[in-house]
């Protein structure tokens, strides 16, 4: 909440005082519970651990040893004018071999089932941005895009904040594994066109935050042609794109598209960053790529807004275009996220608890709804807040998520050491005992 | 709003078709009388129109993208009209599919009308025919860009000395990379804000001493202004600026927030410094036409000019801006650039008690008094609580990149090279100054006496044969073309006074400057032979 303003001597904005940044949503309330009271393995054992933070840890060892066996990435000792133009560099293309790096690290991440062109890659200081700058350059103000929920609640502040357009729900729920359908979209459509709000576009997250699932090549068919139908774009978030547990079962939109021939492609565009699959959140590497040059030339200018460093640019270029690294990189990233991943589900399974079937991402999505007092959002809030403050982990409930159906959530385990997700799993498994316990003394009332 | 619809695109979609050349045949249909003549009068002359357009587009120059990319402040790049449509339709990766082209928002075709300034032309003509005193001797000399080269050898030697250990930390014997990968706080590190509390004081004399916790910060200046204009003004509203002014401050504060700029005027008389009077025409006009005016936005040292307003100037701002009860944005991004005797004054030093505080907010930066542009580094100090909460909410958009604050905090943290450095810096710019300004008054080109950044303005109305902005263009023009020498012109800055031109100095050697006038001269001799 924008802090107390008792009526300030000079006026500001109404994007000052506007609430669509969103930060009032229990996704942000559990993050100050952990800040004030954060788990530590050796000094607080007790403290709240953070599972609400899709950060990558898994993998800072690979980065090191990089970064310790080419010094030269890290430094200029031996190129020193190669560093002036890079410190006098502020060009909105963006360092030439730092796009040509991205493009060869995307086509990696996608088995080389895919081809990226440096030149269609605008650079930005991290996906929040990208996502960001796509939805002014593709919408108006009050126009809107068309969003599958549930959805990272990220994007109600970076697509609506300062951009004034709106986001209409396209609502996916658990009878088909919250899977987008052709009627979920036409009814969005529909709701939309009913309220007099002109689409722009649907913007799908591939894989999914926060159900950690992959989107099935079909659906993205069908999204395609939908778009198609209507005339709109297709923005397709790919930030989780190396983060998924076999290389096989990722399709990308680009993959789509050319096995279409790149027919009809001017209307997508893929948002891609090093947050998440290289762990690097701290170092505000974002791209977009478009089919559409003058969503590319605009883009790039704008992204003057949202530069990167130079210098990050440099010192990441040749680590990405290192073949052997980033093949061995992603290789090893990605067994080591699944094994995460079956260690939390084995250790919720143990507890009574079921997931969505996942296969990518840095989270799982858990199924508490029969946990549930009432099957509300109020019910489900309930629930958080008590898993809050009992179970002390943080974990993100659906209803921020805009999960239509209650019970929902959201659970990292990418972000902490392994032994700190067997005490976070041994937590809830006391805590689902002790519900067992209390059932049995105290049955529900009838 | 859908785009017009380019000829080439195959009509497989009769309902879209918008293209002007159907407007251009189909009255044609009266011509042609009975049933099949009909049809035949509109279908032939279409179809070879359409032809026409195809072959023609088909055949125009493969052009790549820019291949050099040129180093600018803002936006450097090829007008839209030259950019490679048909190429990228030929490349492998993106050739279009049939239907009508999916359209973009109002915001975006904006941008796509822009950069048809002779700001951005400049740039991008130097960017494919540089000028090297070895390798390019006839290459266009740059002056239209405001980098600073004369001290980067010092950063350099810095850089070698101690960039690995500044920038990725160290857990005990191993780099460990945990410190700078992780998120960070968006508004920057607090250890770098006290790094730059400390090196902003330093460059305004010590006499002002911020406070860290006042700071905001940006990937870069551009979006400080940005974000500022997004917290103090809603969409319609404007803001007061002296002219001329910074080129790129049309995009920073137009381009996403829809606030509007209002020219204050200001005149060759008064040495181009800010008038009471002349702010409070622009204020009462704006207010005739019904636009709420939230602001005034001020560059000191300013750009293009290069002087510095004095403390009466500062206190009679201050007084405007307080009895309309509006804010005032103070960009001194040159602080740090002054090389005259006089000293400069921060808007800060302003601030006593009489005012509003909550009202001034400054605007700084490190690419120009640390010659760091790549490194995106910009600050929002204000004392407005409200604006400063809002401010570092909406830097998740424009984050500055770990370990390049990192790199910073370490190097601002060394007082000893940042004193060294600020005094050495200085004293090349003066140095080059002197030169330049020398250089063009043996040409009969008199600049405004200026104290600080990294140009000259100078008035060259002697040598524009009509006086206007076409004179003046033309004369940019010629400078470009002939002369080789890249320059700003005056109505880029949107200066009412035609014929002013920026030259900056910055990106020369001391030895260059004998080339420079060498080549002025040769087209202002032919200019005053033909007026």
């Amino acid at each position: 909440m924008v802090t107390e303003i008792e009526q300030p001597t000079v006026e500001l904005s109404k994007v000052a005082v506007s609430e669509t940044h969103g930060e009032d949503s229990p996704y942000f309330a559990g993050w100050k519970a952990h800040d004030e009271d954060p788990y530590d393995e050796s000094s607080n054992s007790s403290g709240v651990i953070q599972m609400g933070l899709a950060e990558n840890q898994v993998s800072f060892d690979l980065l090191e040893e990089y970064l310790e066996q080419n010094s030269e990435a890290s430094n200029w000792a031996e190129g020193a004018p190669g560093f002036r133009e890079n410190a006098l560099f502020q060009d909105y293309h963006g360092l030439k071999s730092f796009r040509q790096a991205m493009a060869s690290f995307m086509e990696k991440i996608r088995g080389g089932r895919a081809k990226f062109d440096p030149d269609r890659i605008v650079l930005t200081a991290g996906a929040t941005a990208a996502n960001e700058l796509l939805t002014f350059i593709l919408a108006d103000p009050d126009d809107a895009l068309l969003v599958p929920t549930p959805y990272y609640p990220g994007f109600d502040r970076d697509l609506r904040w300062r951009t004034g357009v709106k986001i209409v729900p396209i609502h996916c729920d658990s009878s088909n594994d919250f899977q987008v359908t052709l009627e979920a979209m036409e009814a969005a459509y529909r709701h939309a066109v009913a309220m007099n709000i002109k689409v722009r576009g649907v913007l799908i997250t591939n894989p999914s935050n926060p159900l950690g699932a992959t989107i099935q090549r079909s659906v993205l068919e069908e999204i395609l042609d939908f778009a198609k139908r209507n005339n709109i774009h297709v923005v397709s978030d790919e930030i989780y794109s190396g983060s998924t547990f076999s290389s096989s079962e990722f399709v990308s939109i680009a993959e789509i598209l050319e096995a279409r021939g790149y027919k009809d492609s001017e209307r997508v565009h893929i948002v891609y960053s090093l947050s998440k699959d290289l762990g690097l959140p701290g170092f505000r590497v974002g791209t977009i790529y478009s089919y559409n040059d003058k969503v590319v030339t605009t883009a790039r200018r704008m992204s003057s807004f949202s530069l990167i460093s130079s210098q990050t640019q440099h010192l990441l270029a040749s680590m990405l275009s290192d073949e052997k690294f980033t093949e061995n990189y992603i290789k090893t990233n990605r067994e080591r996220l699944r094994k995460r991943y079956e260690m939390i589900i084995q250790g919720l399974k143990t507890s009574g608890i079921e997931c969505l079937k996942g296969n990518a991402g840095l989270f799982c999505w858990m199924n508490l709804s029969p946990l549930l007092e009432t099957p509300t959002r109020k019910g489900e809030l309930a629930l958080w807040k008590s898993i809050l403050h009992e179970v002390k982990i943080n974990i993100s409930p659906g209803s921020s998520c805009h999960c239509s159906e209650p019970g929902w959530f959201r659970v990292c385990f990418a972000n902490m050491s392994e032994p700190t997700l067997e005490v976070a799993l041994k937590r809830i498994h006391s805590f689902m005992d002790q519900r067992k316990t209390d059932a049995i003394q105290s049955p529900p009332q009838l | 709003m859908t785009q017009p619809q380019t000829l080439d695109e195959q009509p497989t979609n009769p309902t879209r078709q918008k293209s002007t050349g159907m407007r251009l045949i189909v009255p044609l249909q009266g011509i042609v009388q009975g049933r099949g003549g009909l049809l035949l009068g509109t279908l032939i002359p279409c179809a070879l129109f359409y032809f026409f357009q195809l072959y023609t587009k088909r055949n125009r120059g493969n052009s790549s993208n820019t291949p050099s990319n040129p180093p600018s402040p803002s936006s450097s790049s090829p007008n839209l009209a030259e950019l490679p449509r048909t190429s990228s339709r030929l490349s492998l990766f993106s050739r279009v599919g049939s239907s009508g082209p999916v359209s973009v928002s109002s915001r975006a075709s904006l941008i796509v009308r822009e950069n048809d300034s002779p700001y951005y032309i400049g740039l991008e003509k130097v960017s494919k025919d540089p000028y090297d005193k070895v390798r390019n001797p006839d290459g266009i000399i740059q002056l239209g860009l405001s980098e600073n080269r004369l001290s980067f050898d010092l950063i350099e030697k810095w850089m070698v000395e101690n960039v690995r250990e500044a920038m990725v930390g160290r857990d005990g014997e191993h780099l460990s990379i945990n410190g700078i990968a992780a998120y960070q706080p968006s508004d920057g590190l607090m250890e770098l804000k006290v790094a730059l509390a400390g090196f902003m004081s330093q460059v305004m004399r010590k006499v002002v001493s911020l406070d860290p916790s006042q700071i905001v910060l940006t990937a870069g200046a551009t979006p400080a202004v940005e974000i500022l204009c997004f917290c103090l003004a809603d969409h319609g509203n404007a803001f007061l600026i002296p002219t001329p002014y910074y080129p790129g401050f049309d995009r920073d504060v137009r381009l996403r927030t829809g606030v509007e700029l209002i020219p204050v005027h200001c005149r060759s008389a008064d040495n181009f410094v800010l008038s009471v009077t002349a702010l409070e025409q622009a204020y009462n006009q704006a207010r005739k036409r019904g636009v709420k005016v939230r602001g005034i936005l001020i560059s000191n040292p300013s750009n293009p000019v290069g002087n510095i307003l004095t403390r009466e100037t500062l206190h009679n701002i201050l007084v405007f801006a307080q009895e309309r009860n509006i804010h005032i944005i103070c960009d001194e991004i040159f602080a740090g650039s002054v090389y005259r005797g006089e000293e400069f004054v921060s808007m800060l030093e302003i601030l006593v008690e009489e005012f509003d505080k909550n009202r001034v907010h400054i605007i700084y930066g490190l690419s120009k008094d640390l010659c760091l542009p790549g490194f995106r580094v910009g600050v929002i100090y204000s004392y407005n609580k409200n604006v400063l909460a809002l401010a570092k909410r909406l830097t998740r958009f424009s984050s500055i990149s770990a370990p390049s604050q990192r790199l910073l905090i370490s190097m601002l943290s060394d007082i000893k090279f940042i004193e060294e450095f600020i005094k050495t810096n200085k004293q090349r710019i003066q140095k080059l100054h002197h030169s330049f300004v020398d250089g063009l008054e043996q040409l009969g080109i008199r600049c405004i006496q200026s104290s600080a950044g990294f140009y000259c303005w100078a008035n060259m109305s002697g040598l524009i044969s009509t006086y206007g902005e076409k004179g003046e263009l033309d004369l940019w023009d010629k400078l470009l073309n002939i002369a080789k020498v890249n320059v700003t012109p005056g109505s880029a800055c949107h200066c009412i006074e035609p014929g002013w031109f920026r030259c900056c100095f910055t990106t020369l050697a001391l030895e260059d400057i004998p080339v420079v006038m060498k080549r002025i001269r040769k087209v202002a001799e032919t200019c005053k032979s033909l007026s």
